[in-house]
């Protein structure tokens, strides 16, 4: 006990803040349970970006220092007191999934750092609860399902079945997909997610086939993905019940499912805010390296967490390295004056991106590897449906 | 009695290192530290009162995490409805409320599922009491308004005269003093005759039942204190952690309450609060080291079970018999 | 009982019969976990929590045997043996030190292992999990009369779970090894007074639960991916089933393990239609999922509270 504590006392001295001129910036991801498939993607897009950067930004030395929130939301919270108040952090970023954010933000707010989530969007922080100190690189939940509402609505489909996680971003998709979907949803089912989520939808599956809709949309990310679509061809509903996915078939799981030769995914339609074949310079030098340093395709989770670096990186040249003016760090940033992945956008008065969403179809690249491609626009410059809720100007 | 003074000694010591380490973390401003230690001293307080009823008491009850639960979200709902409104004979954030609800629900529900559980024995107690665990964490999951799986982010913390748990330091001192007492009342229950027959009935319940104790009662009478102290550590997490899930009384929740106990040595005083440091300072530093740090973790738990009987307790003391 | 509402047809027994097989494989599956936890609890008096990491060991080694061989059912085969030895392993290095001890002891070195065993199929596979191929007359269906169409992986799960269920009655009723488990289940001193040699008894016992386990992870690794952690959803349900069935209880594993497959499978597809009958459509989407999860653990605190020695205790001479 002695001992553990004079090494607790040791590392605490260790730990003192060191005077040089740096950027901390603590980031929050899964890097255990299954769910570490997709914090891995983020981890090789951060460490790829400051590679970009030349491991500057500014004059400023750039220090990530990496948090695992082990997918759960009070593992999450804890993870980020410590980057708070042990590492002092100057930004906190990161955060895959919607629950953990909101049992976090408390944590980074109240300590007055400046908080970017590169993936989660929950609803509640685009409305009543969003901050000026607040600021995504993705999207709110509701608009990714939105866009796939529209695409439902312009091939006619009438009816739906709906399976989602029971968490705070499978809530918000189901609402998001409402908002524009014209047609009825006839059934719903929430399962349980987390680390012991359920895998096995075989009861929901039967359901959805016995319920006679039209269509199947789903919400499954990460490891969920993979089984969830290889259970959907196994039952044979490709024909009887077209599936209609956001989050679900992505670079994250398309090298799996072409590993195990699971050809039923190629022609499938997701929409998305960002895609690898988006025409724009930073676009292809980020999706090219990537490639070659890790061997895949960045997933969309890679992609804003990279474009997370730049923007704080920008931030950093406006103020010229001056992170004591916050008033002014947080100007630069809602300029959103960087190159980012999917092209310029600007900030919305809740600072969630104003930007377009686009329909990817499933192919395979020239050398075989499967991955998505632009179809069309779906919708331009959308701005979330929580904006007007926010008091912010 | 040479050894007891001996373990007494340590006892002491061990507990002088918990209240001034912290204090010192407060003192250089490692804000992070004080906090691990707040941590570790409510997590020890579960441990303690769970040591009454497992280590003394020889009850293995593997739900203990849904009283941690039931105590956090005796703080969160109350707070919850006084800053949201709605369910106003409910919604406040007076302390003295919340505590009171707390232990008063977590001994409730002691009660009545103690009463099923105690009438199996053995390892069926152990999954009875994981059952009842299970349905409160599903309960909680079931309920919207709070959150469901997501859980609920408590806004502000409890509020007592004069004490403001919102500072850091204050809310270890309190969390300490909490530990002090809770391991004084194991102590005066063990002593006591009531704590002779559980011990009793725990080595040979037949000979005590001969000798015409009702030991089911008092067995449950045991449950219920230890119920009742582990919703007051859960009212502390809730303060200290500003957040509750239903993750909290997972079993895996309960199954690490139970190991702090028999790692740190079960029926010790000090086992309980040992097991509780190792689990969170061991833990944390580790995790810091590598994300593969539950290789170390578990060869460690492995070895003690392997090589050290009687716990950590038992390796402190020199062995012996 | 369910199936009343509006706007489903009365009673769809197209999807009631679906969803009972559904049922029945998942109980098929969870009673191959069951009945190797029930053997070593049951026999050895030794509480195993990392029965659940074999299932998800048998799980990666078949899905990276699939690849390397290039057939699953050709993996099944091979990494069968394999999964007993690790067991085996296991049994001489972790769990044979701790008979003696008291089942404080076994469960935190178990937790321990369980922890070094999900980290450690982190460091070899990665985080990902492996989706397994099926050949190809595997991955279709296979239609059963009417309209009534299930996938043809489900049949041969149920079918495997049945044939190993009725090896396992084989092995248990009608072998000499079957008669010394069973005389172990109710009397293990009197086993070792015998003169048998007990260790390896204890042994091949343990290294057949761990078969079994794996197994039911090769199983269902073609529908759910291997991936990490999965061991730990299933060891709590299975311990449900052999405490409902009666520790040690064979008979009381199977059935109890197709009871909690019935009831946890009718519970999702079903709750939600009976709850909208007296509660809001949104609410009962909500409260559903968790009650229907809520259901098992009712029905184990009913039985106890019944019977606090399970449905089928082993008879105790």
């Amino acid at each position: 006990m002695k001992r553990i504590i004079s090494a607790a006392l040791a590392a605490s001295f260790l730990a003192a803040p060191a005077f040089g001129a740096e950027v901390k910036i603590g980031f929050v991801t899964t890097l255990t349970t299954g769910a570490a498939i997709i914090g891995k993607d983020m981890q090789n897009a951060v460490d790829l970006a400051v590679e970009h950067m030349g491991g500057k930004m500014g004059d400023l030395d750039v220090n990530v220092i990496y948090g695992d929130d082990g997918f759960k939301p009070e593992t999450g919270k804890q993870v980020t007191d410590k980057l708070v108040q042990q590492d002092n952090v100057d930004f906190v970023a990161g955060f895959i999934w919607s629950h953990v954010l909101l049992a976090s933000r408390k944590s980074a707010l109240d300590a007055g750092k400046i908080l970017i989530s590169t993936n989660a969007g929950p609803s509640q922080m685009a409305g009543d609860l969003c901050d000026k100190n607040f600021f995504s690189t993705s999207w709110q939940n509701d608009q990714t399902p939105m866009a796939m509402g529209e695409v439902l609505n312009q091939k006619g489909v009438k009816s739906l079945y709906v399976m989602a996680p029971n968490y705070a971003a499978g809530k918000d998709m189901v609402a998001g997909l409402e908002r524009t979907f014209k047609g009825t949803i006839v059934g719903k089912d929430l399962t349980k997610w987390g680390a012991d989520a359920q895998l096995d939808f075989s009861a929901e599956l039967a359901k959805a086939k016995a319920s006679g809709a039209e269509g199947l949309f789903v919400f499954y990310p990460g490891a969920a993905a993979g089984a969830f679509t290889k259970q959907y061809h196994q039952a044979g509903l490709k024909d009887i019940l077209p599936l209609y996915s956001v989050f679900t078939v992505d670079g994250i799981s398309l090298p799996k499912l072409q590993k195990a030769g699971f050809d039923g995914v190629l022609g499938s339609k997701i929409t998305q805010e960002w895609d690898p074949s988006l025409d724009n310079a930073a676009n292809k030098k980020f999706v090219a390296d990537f490639k070659a340093k890790y061997g895949t395709y960045p997933s969309f989770y890679a992609a804003q967490s990279y474009d997370a670096m730049f923007l704080i990186k920008s931030a950093i040249e406006a103020v010229g390295g001056d992170l004591t003016n916050q008033d002014a760090v947080r100007a630069a940033i809602k300029a959103a004056n960087y190159d980012s992945v999917r092209g310029h956008y600007t900030y919305g008065n809740n600072n969630f991106p104003i930007q377009n969403f686009y329909l990817r179809e499933v192919v395979a690249d020239a050398d075989g590897n499967w991955t998505t491609r632009v179809d069309s626009i779906v919708m331009e410059n959308a701005q979330d449906p929580y904006a007007a809720e926010c008091p912010l100007k | 009695m040479i050894g007891f003074s001996r373990s007494a000694r340590i006892n002491i010591g061990v507990m002088a290192i918990l209240a001034i380490l912290p204090v010192f973390f407060w003192w250089t401003g490692q804000t992070f530290y004080l906090s691990l230690a707040t941590r570790l001293v409510i997590l020890a307080i579960a441990a303690v009162s769970l040591n009454l009823i497992l280590g003394y008491g020889g009850l293995i009850s593997f739900g203990h995490a849904a009283y941690i639960g039931i105590g956090a979200y005796a703080v969160g709902i109350p707070a919850h409805h006084a800053l949201y409104g709605g369910m106003d004979f409910i919604a406040s954030n007076n302390g003295f409320f919340q505590i009171a609800l707390a232990v008063v629900a977590a001994a409730v529900f002691a009660l009545i599922t103690g009463a099923i559980c105690l009438r199996t024995k053995g390892v069926y107690f152990i999954m009875i009491t994981m059952a009842f665990a299970q349905m409160v964490y599903y309960f909680f999951v079931s309920i919207e308004e709070y959150g469901g799986d997501d859980g609920l982010v408590i806004d502000t913390r409890s509020e007592f005269p004069l004490v403001n748990l919102d500072q850091p330091i204050v809310l270890f001192l309190v969390s300490y003093v909490v530990l002090v007492l809770a391991m004084w009342l194991v102590n005066a229950i063990v002593n006591s005759r009531f704590g002779m027959v559980l011990q009793s009935a725990k080595g040979n319940n037949d000979r005590t039942v001969t000798l015409g104790y009702n030991t089911y009662l008092y067995r449950l009478t045991a449950y219920v204190i230890s119920g009742a102290m582990c919703g007051l550590a859960g009212a502390l997490l809730g303060n200290f952690a500003t957040f509750i899930s239903p993750e909290m009384m997972d079993w895996s929740r309960s199954g690490e309450l139970m190991f702090m106990v028999i790692l740190g040595g079960t029926a010790t005083a000090l086992g309980p609060v040992l097991g509780a440091a190792v689990f969170v300072v061991v833990a944390q530093f580790l995790s810091e080291l590598t994300i593969y740090w539950h290789l170390p973790f578990g060869l460690m738990l492995i070895a003690v079970v392997l090589f050290a009987r009687g716990g950590l307790s038992g390796i402190l003391r020199g062995k012996g018999s | 009982m369910f199936v009343l509402k509006s706007g489903i047809p009365p009673l769809d027994t197209t999807l009631l019969f679906v969803q009972t097989l559904n049922g029945v494989q998942l109980g098929l599956l969870l009673f191959l976990v069951a009945s190797g936890l029930t053997l070593v609890f049951g026999i050895l008096d030794f509480v195993n929590l990392a029965h659940g990491s074999l299932y998800m060991l048998g799980a990666f080694i078949c899905a990276s045997l699939t690849f390397l061989v290039g057939n699953f059912l050709l993996a099944v085969l091979i990494a069968l043996p394999i999964t007993g030895v690790l067991g085996y392993l296991i049994e001489r290095f972790v769990a044979r030190p701790l008979y003696a001890r008291d089942h404080l002891d076994h469960v935190l070195g178990t937790f321990g292992l369980i922890l070094v065993l999900d980290t450690s199929v982190h460091l070899i596979w990665g985080p990902a999990g492996i989706a397994v191929p099926l050949p190809a007359w595997l991955e279709g269906q296979v239609g059963l009369f009417g309209d009534v169409v299930v996938p043809s992986f489900r049949l041969l799960i149920i079918a495997a779970g049945l044939a190993a269920a009725a090896g396992l009655f084989w092995l248990v009723n009608y072998t000499r090894l079957g008669m010394l488990i069973r005389a172990g289940a109710s009397n293990r001193t009197m086993v070792s007074a015998l003169g048998i040699d007990i260790q390896s008894l204890f042994a091949l016992v343990f290294a057949l639960g761990a078969m079994l386990a794996g197994l039911a992870g090769m199983l269902i690794a073609p529908i759910t991916e291997a991936s990490i952690g999965m061991g730990n959803n299933i060891i709590i349900t299975a311990f449900v089933v052999i405490i409902v069935g009666g520790i040690g209880s064979m008979k009381g594993a199977f059935f109890a393990a197709l009871l909690i497959g019935l009831i946890d499978t009718l519970g999702r597809a079903f709750l939600d239609d009976f709850f909208k009958l007296f509660m809001s459509s949104d609410a009962a989407e909500n409260s559903a999922p968790a009650l229907s999860a809520m259901l098992i653990y009712i029905l184990m605190a009913v039985v106890l509270s019944v019977r606090p020695q399970g449905l089928f205790p082993p008879k105790v001479r």
